[in-house]
């Protein structure tokens, strides 16, 4: 039980590291390996799994039962209308809470003593955290599939084909993806992980409900329907609606609503720009 | 001698607190400098700031030829960094934790995974190198933690009170594996809040007390700096301590100092051993029956207490240290010994 076994000799002699790879190449390496190191601790914790699937699963049950019958969309309270308008809302929303758990992962480790062994290394100054939001679009990914199963059962369909679906699907991720960015920021900016989870939580309701996720926005009083029809979140969900083939597509006249493809790209983008060079910047000069 | 480490003029200031109040050090290449301090006195901010963790508000340092505030990057290819808390992933395996940092340190997937094995075998890791790390024990954790900072075999090596916490059995075992680092020509800075670590394990000594370097040198240095030897004697009868204080007049220039309570007397003597047998016979010859006696060397806590008026340690874990420097001390002497120490703590409030 010693820890010095001196017959095996020297540890080998002094070395330097490696030459680090720089730009582009290390940073999609260490990103990498540190996405491989979140997904391991995710097999490992299988709850945090398990609980981001139970969620938006209720969350598809409740609404699909509770509210349908009573929400008109295109004029008719049919429930079957509801539940095949629902499910583009209910997929974004799905992504977009995922990234609590993204705040609460880096703050959780921006606590412990790993990351100054990280910061220690001479590693990629974003993989952390890049590493971070790679392993969430994995399990984001996963809720999907078990989302989209659900959705039809519960008798949400696809009308445009496969690859407009697939499109739309792309679209939703993409908008997780550059949300658990600003989940990143979150995480850096707080200093306990209960911090985190609640922040990282409360700003997503207003965004998600006001917006055309649940209920058409005809039914808002006009300025928060305009507040709705910008909402970087509607974009994504009228897209959905377009590409899977939807009822209930907004007929606004906004910008956003006119051509959601391309403003559910160019929210999410924005937002992996913006907020990733905050949160790296964040990073850097955190001090654990 | 190049100096592998050179910190010159380190201040770093939290809110209204000078964590670093002007911090100068160097460390020649090679070598072991013990960074000696009470809780809160600046060893870890000195550590964050020489391994790129921490930017300090002025001053300069060198790291392996690199300046740490120009050429980070290059400074992390050349450290390897142990800390206070065991840093690694709980939920990784002890083999992942190192093949991730190996690959960290941009070395080939291939060469990770070998290297991981290697210091697996070398810590003795390799039993439970496939259980996550939650399973551990603290001193598996502990050595994990050091193995993961020797991935890229580094030739500068920090280390943050690494046997902070660890039972004695592990702690040798670690200063057994310093050794052997040090042997292969690592240079290491190592701050430690017990005496005894720096004096084992450090050529250099600086004490750090509120963010300053309060003394430097040799534990032999600092040691004599602080006075030299001591006889102490503990007389059985409270009635004869008079007659013994007599007696040992007899040795001492500077007078004899008594501590009725504990039946304690000290003088300070310059003759060693030699004088300490001279005196148990003078104290027989007059019937003096004695409980202890023993020539008691400056520990670098006297050096501590010396310097700034209290003791290195926190009170719950410094009681057997600065009771005994020779190695006499019966089990009667523990409550004297932590009488001294109480003495000493009052006197700093």
């Amino acid at each position: 039980m010693t820890a010095t076994d001196t017959s095996t000799g020297t540890i080998a002699p002094t070395t330097l590291a490696p030459k680090p790879r720089g730009g582009l190449a290390q940073s999609v390496h260490d990103s990498l390996v540190i996405a491989r190191r979140n997904l391991i601790r995710m097999k490992r914790i299988p709850e945090i799994v398990v609980f981001g699937l139970i969620q938006p699963v209720m969350f598809v049950l409740l609404f699909a039962y509770v509210f349908g019958g009573s929400i008109a969309v295109d004029g008719s309270t049919d429930p079957k209308m509801f539940r095949e308008f629902l499910m583009a809302g209910i997929f974004a929303q799905t992504v977009t809470f995922a990234t609590a758990g993204s705040s609460a992962g880096i703050a959780e480790d921006m606590t412990k003593g790993l990351i100054d062994r990280f910061r220690s290394l001479p590693m990629d100054r974003g993989a952390v955290l890049t590493g971070r939001t790679i392993a969430d679009l994995v399990q984001t990914t996963l809720t999907m599939v078990v989302l989209i199963i659900v959705a039809l059962m519960v008798g949400w369909r696809i009308h445009n084909g496969i690859p407009k679906a697939l499109a739309a699907i792309g679209l939703m991720l993409l908008l997780g993806y550059a949300f658990t960015w600003i989940g990143a920021l979150i995480g850096l900016s707080v200093r306990t992980p209960e911090a985190a989870t609640s922040a990282g939580l409360i700003w997503l309701f207003p965004l998600t409900f006001v917006s055309n996720a649940f209920a058409p926005t005809s039914g808002m009083p006009t300025w928060l329907q305009h507040i709705a029809d910008w909402n970087p979140f509607s974009a994504t969900v009228q897209a959905g609606r377009v590409l899977f083939g939807n009822p209930g597509v907004s007929q606004s006249d906004a910008w956003p609503m006119q051509h959601p493809v391309w403003a559910s790209l160019f929210w999410s983008v924005l937002i992996i720009v913006v907020f990733r060079t905050l949160a790296v910047r964040k990073y850097r000069s955190a001090t654990a | 001698m190049q100096d592998a480490i050179v910190a010159e003029g380190l201040v770093k200031t939290f809110g209204e607190v000078r964590a670093l109040d002007g911090v100068d050090l160097n460390v020649p290449t090679g070598t072991v400098l013990g960074l000696l301090g009470p809780n809160g006195a600046g060893k870890t901010t000195t550590v964050r700031v020489l391994t790129t963790l921490l930017t300090p508000d002025s001053g300069r340092a060198t790291v392996a030829g690199y300046d740490v505030l120009k050429h980070p990057d290059e400074v992390r290819r050349s450290i390897g960094l142990s800390g206070q808390f065991a840093a690694v992933d709980e939920y990784l395996t002890g083999r992942e934790n190192l093949q991730m940092v190996g690959e960290l340190y941009q070395m080939r997937g291939s060469a990770a995974k070998s290297r991981a094995q290697e210091l697996l075998e070398w810590f003795n890791l390799a039993e439970a190198a496939d259980r996550p790390a939650k399973t551990y024990s603290g001193g598996m954790r502990r050595r994990l933690d050091l193995a993961a900072a020797l991935v890229v075999r580094p030739p500068v090596m920090f280390m943050d009170e690494p046997t902070t916490g660890l039972d004695p059995r592990n702690r040798l075992a670690l200063w057994e594996v310093i050794q052997k680092l040090v042997a292969d020509g690592t240079t290491l800075l190592l701050t430690t809040q017990y005496l005894e670590e720096a004096d084992h394990l450090a050529h250099d000594i600086i004490v750090v007390d509120h963010g300053k370097v309060i003394a430097r040198g040799t534990a032999d240095q600092l040691k004599a700096q602080t006075g030299g030897e001591r006889v102490e004697v503990v007389v059985h009868d409270r009635e004869l301590i008079g007659t013994a204080t007599e007696v040992l007049r007899g040795f001492s220039r500077d007078g004899v100092s008594v501590d009725k309570h504990t039946r304690r007397l000290t003088i300070p003597v310059q003759g060693g051993a030699k004088l300490l047998a001279e005196v148990i016979r003078e104290l027989d010859a007059r019937g003096i029956e004695i409980d202890d006696i023993g020539l008691r060397r400056p520990t670098l806590d006297d050096v501590f207490i010396s310097l700034t008026g209290h003791h290195a340690e926190d009170a719950d874990d410094d009681g057997d240290e600065s009771g005994d420097g020779s190695g006499s001390a019966a089990e009667d002497t523990g409550s004297a010994a932590e009488g001294a120490a109480q003495t000493g703590k009052d006197d700093a409030r």
